[in-house]
């Protein structure tokens, strides 16, 4: 799927890389934990998450991470927007909790990926 | 093709920074026309490290070589050196506080993910003195 079908699954806002909407996305995972993300790797995936902090926005760029989704409403600071705009990253906020949101994707089609 | 050199100081307890390092070397890569694949385990196995220089010690030097055979990484601290390599090596063990935890790591994954990602690593560590760390990634 695209991010943008992501981005309608989730009902979510986009807060930067409007443009990129069009990429495909072939896995994701969600965690709060960057080291767990840092142990997952998966080309063109997307990251679901709810921690807030620029380390967030790192881990994604080590992973060539196509998109970051902020689950409960979580907003970026204007440092980390910056941060993912000059990286090419997608950020999406969505209101729903990290299980919802990872179970819509899931049932949409969009898998882990083999482990 | 000649030896490479990159060197970067990392500058303790600025969490906010942490990971420049990796991700100039990873641009830099890129550019140089490396795999994807490779500079993909080097990015991750040094921002493992890195972090974990932020982290435990305070701050360390990092020496990174490229040749056209392989990218060597050096990650030099004067931190507390790690007691128990073996334990620490163990995914899942940490001794990260938890004020680290709420920002998304010491979840004991550091060590494990960089012997995963790099195809050679050794670990040199002398209590109250520092730690080296030698990480090889073929190319």
């Amino acid at each position: 799927m695209t991010v943008e079908d992501i981005r309608k699954i989730l009902g979510a806002k986009v807060l930067v890389g409007e443009e990129h909407l069009s990429e495909e996305v072939r896995s994701a995972c969600g965690s709060d934990m960057m080291s767990d993300v840092l142990a997952y790797s998966k080309d063109h995936s997307v990251l679901l998450t709810g921690l807030c902090n620029p380390q967030v926005v790192r881990t994604a760029e080590m992973l060539d991470i196509v998109c970051i989704v902020f689950v409960r409403g979580k907003k970026p600071d204007e440092a980390m927007l910056q941060m993912a705009a000059e990286r090419g990253i997608i950020l999406l906020s969505t209101g729903h909790r990290m299980f919802s949101a990872c179970g819509m994707l899931y049932e949409a089609g969009l898998h882990g990926g083999a482990i | 093709m000649d030896v490479i050199t990159f060197h970067y100081t990392i500058s303790p307890d600025d969490f906010t920074r942490a990971g420049e390092a990796s991700s100039d070397v990873k641009s830099k890569l890129k550019k140089m026309g490396v795999t994807p694949e490779a500079v993909r385990k080097v990015a991750i196995a040094m921002y493992e490290g890195e972090i974990n220089m932020v982290i435990h010690a305070k701050g360390g030097e990092i020496t990174v070589q490229i040749s056209t055979e392989r990218i060597e990484m050096v990650l030099e601290d004067v931190g507390p050196g790690i007691p128990d390599i073996d334990l620490a090596m163990q995914a899942g063990y940490s001794t990260a506080p938890d004020a680290v935890r709420s920002l998304g790591f010491g979840a004991g994954m550091g060590l494990p993910n960089m012997k995963k990602y790099s195809d050679e690593m050794e670990i040199h560590t002398v209590i109250g003195e520092g730690t080296t760390i030698r990480m090889v990634v073929n190319l």
